[in-house]
């Protein structure tokens, strides 16, 4: 597969071929976790233990946003006293932990995956509801792929 | 056609009389520049939603009743402070203005906030994700069009969820999500759509509004008494009920107060207890069972907790499209459906997709 150096690299010299959608994992409930399991798509590009990696760091910043504790009790305790008015000063636990998280997706971005053609979106930036990973291909060699992705596209009306 | 109204929307010139604050200069501004500014997502979004100060406030499309809510709480505040306080300060305590105030000013700031925050709105799937499902539904390899099932089987906690699909939204609706028709959005933890309020209520509002219908019931309640007392007061050193009730326009509050106190008090006790069996008003009414998919080590009570704790907003409003800068750097680096696809790109490609994703999107034009 084509190896690129760089994010910018990436955007200018390379053409998007496919995206693979990694879904919620509903298994231990409704808190954010995503499936850890490989995609097809992305075995000739990337190892099976990277990506488990990420995916379970992602899992784990997310279960970190959300648990409950003696700073949330106290934050929530705060901001009802004050009526929500604290929010226009502070940030919240959960807001910290998202720009921990965007971050690290853009670390993983420039050190792990754009080197093997991928690109990771934030989940935030899809609701929550995905993990969506961009598939890049060189230019000239990705004719046939995506003409497929745009006959896809079309009969999603 | 959503995408035209958004994009000539000037707030200023709105009627709606709403008590925001003026929109920032920044916005004029903008509007004057030659059209290759760089848009923010707010005006480009797809739902029926209205949005002022530059994206900072987004409220439904129909206010529904908000002013009326505000009018009859300003008013029967203010000939409270008017009538009342005076004669109960001098007859019984300086405390009563300042607990009226206070509670007067709660409420006030939570029905504003609860009208104008986004009540946890789901961004709307990009074209590629809504392939992509649809893809996984038709894996029979059928190429003619056959619209989606309607329901996806999962198991939340060893219990099974029905998850329906949201033809406006392109996507499986998460548990305990409903799209919202008046304002054509999914809303994540969707109780209703208050027309008091003027908005939804969901996940990230619900604390705003459960706290104003409290303090409201509270400030009622308080009224009411100190009304109530003003008058039997005013009876007993004067010539009788009837003529202290003539008399004395602190009447009015005493009506308006008498007549909503019952039922803001039962809204209040309602949501207390939706809040203490973690339910929203939508899946009391839902023949769905929703009670224990939250489950795992911790409790039902704590995360009940959650509603008063988190949350954040998933839709970026004040995000600039990356539409402009694709535009400069003209390389055709666009490989994505939407070149083939154009006429179907509504604004939902344009705002949601790839503000990481270095593959820029171009700007939708023309309104659809």
């Amino acid at each position: 597969f084509p190896q690129f150096h760089n994010l910018q690299e990436l955007r200018h010299s390379a053409s998007l071929a496919n995206k693979v959608f990694i879904q919620r994992d509903y298994s231990e409930g409704t808190t954010c976790k995503f499936q850890t399991k490989f995609p097809s798509e992305l075995e000739s590009r990337i190892e099976r233990t990277l990506f488990e990696d990420t995916v379970k760091t992602l899992n784990n910043y997310y279960a970190e946003a959300e648990k409950i504790g003696g700073q949330s009790y106290l934050e929530g305790c705060l901001a009802c006293a004050t009526a929500y008015l604290i929010f226009l000063c502070m940030e919240t636990r959960y807001e910290k932990v998202l720009k921990k998280i965007a971050k690290y997706i853009q670390e993983q971005n420039e050190k792990i995956y754009a080197p093997r053609g991928l690109l990771i979106t934030d989940p935030i930036e899809r609701g929550m509801r995905v993990i969506e990973i961009s598939i890049y291909e060189d230019r000239g060699s990705s004719g046939s792929s995506s003409g497929s992705s745009s006959v896809s596209g079309s009969t999603a009306r | 056609m959503k995408n035209c109204e958004y994009q000539q929307i000037d707030p200023q010139a709105l009627p709606t009389p709403t008590p925001t604050p003026p929109p920032h200069h920044g916005n004029d501004m903008e509007k004057k520049k030659e059209p290759r500014r760089p848009r923010r997502k707010w005006e480009v979004f797809p739902g029926k939603n209205r949005f002022y100060c530059d994206g900072r406030i987004i409220v439904a499309r129909q206010s529904g009743v908000l002013p009326l809510t505000l009018g009859l709480i300003l008013v029967t505040s203010g000939l409270f402070f008017i009538f009342d306080c005076p004669f109960l300060v001098k007859h019984l305590t300086s405390f009563i203005p300042v607990i009226g105030g206070v509670l007067f000013v709660f409420v006030l700031i939570t029905l504003l906030q609860t009208s104008f925050t986004d009540p946890g709105i789901l961004p709307r799937a990009t074209p590629d994700e809504a392939a992509d499902i649809e893809k996984q539904i038709d894996n029979t390899g059928n190429t003619s069009y056959r619209p989606p099932p309607r329901t996806k089987e999962v198991l939340i906690n060893q219990q099974v969820v029905k998850l329906k699909y949201c033809f406006t939204c392109k996507m499986f609706r998460p548990p305990r999500t409903s799209h919202c028709s008046l304002c054509d959005n999914c809303v994540e933890r969707f109780d209703h759509h208050c027309p008091w309020v003027g908005n939804c209520v969901g996940k990230r509002n619900y604390r705003f509004f459960y706290t104003f219908i409290v303090s409201l019931s509270f400030l009622t309640a308080f009224i009411f008494g100190c009304v109530t007392t003003h008058l039997a007061l005013r009876a007993q050193g004067g010539k009788g009920l009837v003529f202290a009730l003539q008399e004395s326009p602190g009447r009015y509050p005493l009506v308006i107060c008498f007549f909503s106190v019952w039922s803001i008090l039962g809204l209040s006790g309602f949501h207390t207890y939706l809040v203490a069996s973690n339910l929203t008003t939508n899946e009391d009414v839902s023949t769905q069972s929703y009670i224990g998919i939250n489950g795992g080590t911790s409790s039902p009570h704590n995360l009940n907790i959650r509603i008063f704790l988190c949350h954040f907003s998933m839709i970026d409003r004040r995000g600039f499209l990356p539409a402009d800068e694709s535009a400069q750097t003209g390389s055709a680096d666009i490989e994505l459906p939407t070149l083939a696809a154009k006429s179907e790109i509504n604004v939902v490609g344009a705002a949601f997709a790839l503000q990481k994703s270095p593959s820029p999107v171009p700007a939708p034009s023309d309104c659809h």
